[in-house]
């Protein structure tokens, strides 16, 4: 009896104490459904891996649900100490000074070992400030690749998956004539037709490189490239060889339905079109125009970053920081990589995965990370780093699908984006500065 | 009846639970809104400036403002008087009904329970173009279904998802107005050689008017206000701005691309259409409601 009393106390010390020990970390995310378990897995094994620290995920909803809830819960002081922000809301975090702190600054302050040249310049470039530091720690990248439907390919006669614009248009056709409706419909307009077409070109999307060099960028997709790209897709609209199919990507069920041989969406799509689709497919780097540019460059990307916010502790922040270098492990890396068909964010993680020899079993998992990491990122190719991006997405969306409807013509469409656009700009700037 | 109280502060205290919930869940945001729009602020709330009227001129010098105006004013009147059409012919058949009356009541209020967005979502899959029953449907009898092209036809979705939840609603109220109808009056006018048609809208409809009115009011305010989330759910306000309300441009710029003063000047302005309809309503058309 007295033996059991006292191991009972002793059991409830253990725990108050391990209970004392552990710093809790919130981590609030927009990992919904097979990723958001994922997220608890990883957060789990961090938990276990050492007992200093407990990182607690927490889903918030989508992207916008999650960056609406940390700036909402920052006003009333009751922030998460990691919050996942989509691409988009970079230059409204970034221009947020006095609520994050800086990945490489953390990292530094914290005592953690970081080499920022270990991680893939295509992917934390666009999370970078102008002397290429990282402020946020990119979690979940992807970047617009082709699906292609091999049996439509087949039963056409088609050989060789299209590299080009001008492929593209010649197996459209091809497809067509072997009896199916559609040559191509794409996902997530303005990322893959505009912001992504400008990039692998290597022209502008904006001024300032992209508005990496400042508030004052103004748009550029308005450009002689941009035109020509945008008025082609109007004239495939209307003879069926490209089909509109909504702004995110609900274009998918014409891929899935074999209604449209061909589909531009993000290289994080390939789980998704594995599941779904009861054909044979396959993937190709997004195609650009042969004639306008002799190599083409690297695509950007897409999704999310983790940012840091102010107002924690600095035992707190300690913790963040040894979580931050566990993600970056090229195991944990690679584990989330071929799992959810984010890009890996290390080149360790990258070579983990071929010499697991995942791309080998999984073709086409490697496209996006081949067409990312070609050359070296210029200041068209490393990102976008714009103010109501959200916005002028908006704007943009409109503006194309006031072409595809054969409304307005590319240029007209695109010079009143451009302008609308550079409201929301100066909008931004005014608010910011 | 005129209750008189003793004292005078027993009336208050009795009010002051809802003069609280009032001052708490709609003054104070208002006056929180009413100041926002007159400043520009970063999302954070870290600097704040401001910027006088900018807002409201931002707002009244771009032309596709206007346009939302006219899309808002085109789905509200759809959304209010396709709902209450339906809702009302729904009404008098279950009010003939003799056997199973209540199932079929009960089923006919079942929409309401279903959350905004569901209702959107719902309607999104009825309706799309590659794989919608309804889209395939309409396909098939020669209309090339394509709201993502076509704003008349995303327009059409919208305000069919909209009003789908609402039926129910109205059919509530209408049932209840057409219970309340003496059958007296209505056995009179048959013994009289009125024709059913003749009855309803001779003797049923002009004693419903209150109800009617009551709805109106309810159902514009509900499609001024209360539909983003189906719109969120169905077009995201496309394609171009056709399906773009005023209120979803709230949302949109306040919510997703978080421009907190110009999404709070539109809801100032949301606010001031809202006070001037209800003035009309109560003025202009009450005027031609018969009570009792």
């Amino acid at each position: 009896m007295h033996h059991l009393k006292l191991a009972s106390v002793v059991v409830g010390l253990s725990v108050a104490s391990s209970g004392f020990a552990a710093t809790e970390v919130a981590w609030w995310h927009a990992m919904g459904g097979a990723n958001g378990e994922k997220v608890n897995e990883i957060a789990k094994a961090f938990n276990d891996s050492q007992d200093a620290y407990s990182v607690k995920p927490v889903y918030k909803g989508n992207y916008t649900e999650t960056m609406t809830s940390a700036i909402a819960a920052f006003r009333a002081k009751q922030q998460p100490a990691i919050v996942q922000v989509f691409e988009v809301g970079t230059a409204s975090m970034m221009a947020a000074k006095g609520a994050i702190y800086p990945v490489h600054q953390l990292m530094r302050e914290s005592g953690q070992s970081f080499d920022e040249s270990t991680y893939l310049s295509a992917v934390t470039g666009y999370y970078t400030d102008g002397d290429g530091k990282m402020l946020s720690m990119p979690f979940n990248s992807s970047t617009p690749v082709l699906y292609y439907n091999k049996d439509l390919f087949a039963k056409a006669g088609i050989k060789h998956a299209p590299k080009t614009w001008q492929d593209v248009e010649a197996v459209s056709k091809q497809l067509q004539a072997s009896g199916v409706s559609c040559g191509f419909t794409t996902a997530w307009q303005s990322w893959v037709q505009l912001e992504n077409l400008s990039a692998r070109h290597n022209v502008p999307f904006a001024t300032l490189d992209n508005g990496f060099g400042g508030l004052k960028t103004e748009l550029a997709f308005n450009g002689p490239l941009q035109v020509a790209h945008v008025t082609k897709m109007g004239e495939w609209q209307q003879n069926g060889i490209f089909s509109y199919s909504g702004r995110t990507n609900d274009g998918a069920a014409k891929f899935y339905s074999q209604e449209c041989g061909m589909f531009t969406e993000s290289s994080a799509g390939y789980a998704g079109i594995k599941r779904n689709a009861t054909f044979d497919f396959g993937v190709a780097e997004l195609p650009y125009w042969q004639g306008q540019v002799k190599q083409p460059s690297n695509t950007i990307i897409g999704g999310a970053s983790l940012w840091v916010l102010q107002g924690h502790s600095e035992e707190e922040y300690k913790g963040v920081a040894s979580f931050l270098s566990y993600l970056s492990r090229a195991s944990v890396q690679a584990d989330w990589h071929q799992f959810s068909g984010y890009l890996p964010i290390t080149k360790a993680a990258y070579d983990l995965s071929k010499g697991q020899g995942f791309y080998a079993a999984n073709p086409g998992t490697e496209t996006g990370v081949v067409q990312m990491t070609t050359g070296t990122p210029t200041g068209n190719t490393k990102g976008l780093r714009l103010g109501n991006f959200v916005q002028i997405r908006g704007v943009i969306d409109e503006a194309l699908e006031s072409v595809w409807s054969g409304k307005v013509d590319a240029q007209t469409a695109l010079n009143t984006a451009v302008e609308r656009g550079n409201a929301q700009l100066r909008r931004f700037e005014k608010a910011n500065d | 009846m005129t209750v008189t109280f003793p004292q005078k502060g027993l009336p208050w205290l009795l009010l002051l639970p809802q003069l609280v919930v009032t001052a708490i869940f709609f003054l104070w945001p208002a006056e929180q809104a009413l100041e926002q729009a007159f400043y520009q602020e970063d999302a954070f709330g870290l600097s704040r400036e401001f910027v006088g009227l900018e807002n409201f001129i931002d707002l009244f010098t771009d032309p596709l403002y206007y346009e939302s105006m006219l899309t808002t004013l085109v789905f509200s009147f759809s959304v209010a008087i396709g709902g209450m059409s339906v809702a009302l012919l729904l009404a008098v058949m279950a009010d003939r009904i003799i056997r199973g009356k209540l199932t079929y009541q009960t089923l006919l209020i079942w929409p309401y329970a279903v959350a905004p967005a569901l209702a959107g979502v719902l309607w999104w899959i009825l309706f799309d173009p590659s794989m919608g029953p309804i889209a395939l449907w309409l396909d098939n009898i020669g209309i090339d279904w394509n709201h993502y092209l076509n704003g008349n036809q995303a327009m059409i979705l919208v305000v069919i998802a909209a009003t789908w939840k609402q039926i129910s609603y109205n059919f509530l109220f209408f049932l209840a107005g057409l219970q309340a109808v003496p059958r007296s009056l209505i056995e009179a006018a048959s013994i009289d050689g009125a024709s059913p048609f003749k009855r309803f809208w001779t003797i049923v409809f002009p004693l419903l008017s209150p109800t009617t009115f009551f709805l109106l009011v309810v159902n514009l305010v509900y499609a001024f206000f209360e539909t983003f989330g189906v719109i969120d759910a169905t077009t995201k306000g496309g394609p171009g701005q056709s399906t773009t309300t005023l209120v979803y441009k709230v949302f949109d710029d306040g919510f997703v691309g978080l421009d907190l003063g110009g999404s709070a000047a539109q809801s100032v302005i949301l606010m001031a259409i809202v006070g001037l309809m209800t003035v009309i309503q109560f003025r202009f058309i009450e005027r031609k409601v018969q009570y009792s």
